[in-house]
């Protein structure tokens, strides 16, 4: 049981300060930009919630939010099933399991920008092992400048190969921790593997799930580098993710109010749904 | 061998292809990276890493790279543990809030902090300072490094804190003596975490950074826009951003599945 005790702030304090410096201040600033209009020099009018609308009406943020909710539910729907089939066949215990963690876990800690750079080496045409894979030895037209299809394919596949290993990762924490005499206990009742899965290891996985699922919804929602390096957003606005838009918004074309505006609305919806997420799936542990 | 270890053998394969033809490029001329299509390098040179390693605004790259992310790692864990710490052992006034307001700035996109903390920093005189990336970067990583803490300090009994009182430890030669060891694995987890999220970042990382700490990423950048089609360059500085996260992944390999799960299995 935890104690009652207010002094317990004096050691959160450290902490509330360097956030609430890095945090309230800049968005201040934006709060700051989203009500006004400025020509420049430093002279700002008051324009009241007219971005806001301006931006909830434009076709231009509604694309980019459909292609953002699109490219997130694409990988939630691939990286999850997937992360948890590999976490699933990996040896529990052996000289292979430091092997698999730790070339697992690399593509993660390499920058972003390089994931975006090695993906765009890896693709082109006739250079790329992939892109000359596809167009010379299989015969499939892929060149993901020209066409959008491609383009997304290759975001997506990207994707999978930066962060599919998170869920395995989740996952197997998960599985390992489960007690042998489970699976014994299952094996005598002559348990299905199916069965199995369902009522022992599901089960097991929840916590870990739920953490794997909402790291990987509030990153990809977020998500900008690599997209950025790998098609720049195009061909044409086909692969142009919200914060892509927002980037071009802010810092291109320095459009202060609209960019403040639509950087607050995109700042909600991704903590609108990260609490449903979080409150849906933790839902049955409060019953 | 069973049929089941194909599953794990294939996806380490895909996992490794894009990162064996970043190698292999690295060590290609450029006349033969253009000139078409081969699988191994058929003149095998050094000549890209040569220029790396010569050339100072490449390698200081690398230099500001490191200073900033181990700065940011070292303020991460260490504000990180006292707040965990009374996360873990007390209820007070807003704890719950407080906590959840925590994760809400993980939650917020880099996209939309570029701007305003370009400014903020630019004012307060930080501006192309390592420790002004490091401080920006501290925004997502003490949160994290708050939860992964709690999770792992949460998995110690509260006997531990009572016995040492009784035995007449104060709290400051308890924490340091005691406590930190019992939760070693979870602060190197938080600090290969912050290593992590610090280390991969780029777009606020350039944002606050102009010449004096200017990030290895941000180098790399202005090289593929500048130089048009000098791809074995790139390889072989993308090639040599790879080795500081494969050794520290090599440090935790034994607390990593643990670790990815915040220390809540």
């Amino acid at each position: 049981m935890k104690t009652e005790n207010q002094r317990a702030w004096f050691f959160v304090l450290p902490v509330l300060l360097l956030v609430a410096f890095n945090a309230l201040v800049p968005i201040m600033t934006v709060v700051n930009y989203s009500v006004q209009e400025t020509f420049g020099n430093n002279v700002f009018f008051w324009q009241g919630l007219d971005w806001f609308e301006n931006i909830l009406r434009s076709d231009r943020f509604q694309a980019s939010l459909g292609r953002q909710f699109l490219f997130t539910f694409l990988i939630l729907i691939i990286e999850v099933p997937l992360g948890i089939i590999i976490a699933l066949s990996m040896p529990r215990q052996g000289i292979w399991v430091p092997v698999c963690l730790v070339t697992m876990a690399l593509p993660m800690l390499i920058p972003w920008n390089v994931v975006g750079a090695m993906w765009n080496i890896f693709t082109l045409p006739e250079i790329g092992l992939l892109g000359y894979l596809m167009n010379n030895t299989l015969g499939i037209p892929y060149d993901m400048t020209q066409n959008p299809f491609a383009a997304w394919v290759t975001i997506i596949t990207m994707d999978v190969w930066h962060w599919t290993s998170l869920v395995v990762l989740l996952s197997y924490a998960g599985l390992v921790s489960i007690p042998d005499a489970y699976y014994q206990a299952a094996k005598i009742d002559g348990a299905s593997p199916w069965k199995v899965f369902r009522y022992i290891q599901l089960p097991k996985m929840k916590t870990v799930l739920t953490i794997a699922i909402l790291l990987r919804f509030m990153d990809s929602f977020n998500i900008y580098t690599e997209p950025f390096v790998l098609t720049g957003g195009g061909p044409g606005n086909s692969t142009t993710l919200l914060s892509i838009d927002l980037v071009k918004i802010a810092l291109g074309q320095f459009d202060l109010g609209p960019a403040a505006a639509m950087s607050l609305i995109y700042f909600a919806i991704t903590l609108l749904v990260s609490w449903l997420f979080y409150t849906l799936m933790t839902k049955d542990d409060r019953k | 061998m069973r049929k089941r270890a194909l599953i794990p053998i294939l996806y380490i394969l895909f996992l490794m292809l894009p990162i064996y033809w970043l190698i292999a490029m690295s060590f290609k001329t450029t006349n033969e990276i253009l000139s078409g299509f081969s699988l191994f390098p058929q003149t095998f040179t050094l000549e890209n890493y040569r220029v790396i390693f010569t050339d100072p605004t490449w390698y200081w790259g690398y230099i500001n790279s490191i200073i900033y992310v181990s700065l940011n790692t070292v303020i991460s864990v260490t504000v990180a543990l006292p707040a965990a710490y009374a996360f873990s052992r007390y209820r007070f006034l807003g704890d719950k809030q407080l906590f959840f307001w925590l994760l809400t700035n993980r939650m917020a996109p880099a996209a939309v902090f570029a701007l305003p903390f370009f400014q903020l920093y630019s004012s307060v005189g930080l501006f192309d300072t390592h420790l002004a990336v490091a401080l920006a970067h501290s925004l997502f990583n003490i949160p994290l490094a708050v939860w992964i803490l709690e999770g792992f300090m949460g998995g110690v009994p509260k006997e531990l804190d009572e016995t040492a009182y009784v035995d007449g430890y104060s709290f400051p030669r308890f924490f340091v003596t005691i406590f930190l060891p019992t939760i070693k694995a979870g602060v190197g987890v938080a600090a290969f975490f912050a290593f992590m999220f610090s280390w991969v970042e780029l777009l606020l990382a350039k944002t606050l950074t102009a010449v004096a700490a200017k990030p290895i990423a941000a180098t790399m950048t202005k090289t593929a826009s500048s130089a048009g089609y000098e791809l074995g360059l790139l390889a072989a500085a993308g090639t040599l951003t790879i080795i500081p996260g494969a050794i520290v992944i090599y440090f935790v390999r034994n607390y990593i599945a643990k670790g990815f799960a915040l220390g809540r299995v």
